[in-house]
């Protein structure tokens, strides 16, 4: 068998809150898998079932063909998992803190060098340092160290970059990168739509449940109407004249631009971008341009939860 | 001084022998939505501290609504609004006793309170959730409500600092509308935030580099210049200097400096 993860109708309540609901899902071996999805989607309950930290009210999982619920022991051994708030000490230094999670999984920092090198080698001219001294960066670079110590087979990182700057976070999706190299397999959740792009596939989440799981590239190309990116000057006022437009099916800024979706469906991308070009300069807006786009992950994931109902406040 | 909500000339602060901002200036226009972008660490919060009349600086000036940041604090703090990513809201209250409570703050009339109550839950469609504590509210309801209660004294110039991280998208873009309207109607609005994509939503923005100005002009402009995709890509080209592979990333960790009075 080549799935590493199989999740079949997953389901998780708190009360009467439903945090997971009927979630199903695979991931191949060697795979980098996404979760994308804003805070409060499920991701983070989905993950710490995986790891078997929390069990489900109904539905199966296996990780590394071990049940997450019956097998809890021998999947502790073999997973990694960084949590989505910092949990090093943050009293203990860099070493300390990665001699003591060795040490749990009987194992020494010295015997994994290797496995730890790429990442450990950035974190070890700060080894003395306390933990809760780190900038935000490094401070995931321990944790993920911590996270690697015991030579996982399967990695889960919730939420690895929030709360990390601009750089940090394309070093550590670089890292990622580098690891699935080696073959390892990662699942990983973002609430950042730009990162879904970094992942083999990806599944999309929102308010507990799974919208959809494709690569990025399918993703985009799900979109399923003509794309066109708007500038005009008066940013605010071309966004309302725009909604108000007869053959308007939606507008949303979106950057520097606007991002229009036309209700004629037959027509062309090109002759929308002029269409509405046109309608713009008539009413008087000033350095109008508009051309079509590829629609993003972004622009899907706001067309798949637009309908739904509550999202309007 | 037509129009110019901050104007910022050669502000320095230092700690010790550490220069947070380092000779720092430039102008945000009236109705100008400005992104204040840098790494943590790399000395925005110094800034927005001395601009918000909260920590003096070493040298060089700054007026904020046409108040001296140093010589003239009550009148800029009664100039500007603020709203952080962590706290702005008092959880246990609900919207309409928030929006009661800073509008009492502000020494607004109860009349006026009662109007700018009535409107705001309007604008923001809360009608059915004016009444419930906003810590049942979801992330990206309360940011927006955030947002409305950092105006509610109507003031000239609001600080956001990473105002839609971890909301999701569709809330984010109607967090996006609010501030436009309020750009569209005269209030200069200054974004700071580490999330380059956010950076594309402003007019105008700047790049903080270990306490310096590495680049400011719009979005298009900086882009164009240095002919990449997006902002994201240009920050990380400014905050590291060329390179590849590991030798590069691994210079990069010695860039990190220990926390200098930054949290985030």
């Amino acid at each position: 068998m080549t799935d590493a993860v199989t999740v079949e109708s997953l389901v998780k309540r708190f009360g009467p809150t439903v945090a997971l609901d009927d979630v199903s899902f695979a991931v191949a071996k060697g795979e980098l898998f996404g979760f994308v999805g804003p805070d409060g989607g499920g991701k983070t309950t989905l993950f710490r079932i995986l790891v078997s930290l929390l069990v489900p009210d109904s539905g199966r999982g296996r990780v590394l063909g071990l049940d997450i619920v019956r097998d809890f022991r021998a999947l502790r051994q073999r997973v990694g998992y960084m949590a989505g708030r910092f949990s090093l000490y943050p009293d203990l230094s860099v070493e300390e803190n990665l001699t003591f999670f060795a040490s749990v999984f009987g194992t020494t920092v010295a015997r994994e060098y290797e496995q730890i090198k790429p990442i450990y080698s950035q974190l070890e001219p700060f080894k003395d340092r306390r933990a809760a001294a780190l900038s935000g960066g490094m401070k995931q670079k321990l944790a993920l160290c911590c996270a690697l110590v015991h030579r996982p087979d399967i990695l889960f990182l919730d939420e690895p970059t929030t709360g990390v700057d601009a750089v940090s976070r394309r070093e550590f999706w670089d890292l990622l990168g580098s690891m699935k190299r080696g073959g390892l397999t990662t699942l990983v959740s973002t609430p950042y739509m730009d990162e879904a792009t970094r992942c083999d596939r990806i599944a999309l989440m929102h308010r507990s449940k799974l919208l959809g799981v494709d690569t990025p590239a399918g993703i985009s190309g799900g979109f399923g109407r003509p794309l066109v990116g708007i500038h005009a000057s008066d940013r605010y006022k071309a966004l309302l004249a725009l909604r108000a437009y007869e053959h308007a099916h939606s507008v949303y800024p979106f950057g520097e631009v606007m991002h229009y979706t036309d209700a004629r469906l037959d027509m062309p991308a090109e002759r929308i971008a002029s269409d509405v070009e046109g309608f713009l300069v008539a009413r008087g807006f000033r350095d109008v341009t508009a051309a079509p786009l590829t629609p993003t992950v972004e622009d899907t994931f706001i067309a798949r939860t637009a309908s739904n109902p509550g999202n309007n406040a | 001084m037509t129009d110019v909500a901050i104007r910022v000339n050669e502000l320095t602060r230092t700690f010790g022998a550490f220069t947070a901002v380092d000779h720092i200036s430039f102008d945000v226009t009236a109705g100008e939505v400005f992104g204040f972008l840098g790494a943590n660490g790399a000395g925005k919060t110094t800034a927005i501290r001395m601009l918000i009349g909260l920590l003096q600086p070493s040298s060089g000036n700054a007026r904020v609504a046409g108040y001296d940041v140093v010589g003239e604090t009550e009148q800029v703090k009664r100039s500007i609004g603020y709203m952080s990513q962590r706290f702005s809201l008092y959880e246990d209250l609900t919207p309409r006793e928030n929006i009661r409570l800073y509008g009492g703050i502000y020494g607004l009339t109860r009349h006026q309170i009662r109007e700018r109550t009535a409107r705001m839950l309007e604008r923001l469609g809360f009608s059915g959730v004016a009444d419930t504590p906003v810590s049942s509210l979801p992330l990206g309801w309360r940011q927006k409500l955030a947002f409305s209660v950092a105006l509610v004294h109507q003031p000239r110039i609001v600080f956001l600092d990473e105002p839609t991280s971890g909301v999701d998208p569709i809330t984010r873009r109607q967090f996006w509308e609010l501030i436009y309207e309020a750009a569209s109607n005269g209030t200069t609005v200054l974004v700071t935030t580490h999330y380059m994509d956010e950076a594309e939503y402003c007019d105008r923005v700047s790049i903080m580099v270990a306490g310096r100005i590495a680049a400011m002009g719009t979005p298009a402009e900086l882009k164009g210049q240095a002919g990449v995709e997006s902002i994201d890509e240009l920050f990380v080209r400014l905050a590291r200097p060329v390179g590849a592979g590991e030798e590069h990333r691994t210079r990069g960790a010695g860039l990190v400096r220990p926390a200098d009075g930054e949290h985030q």
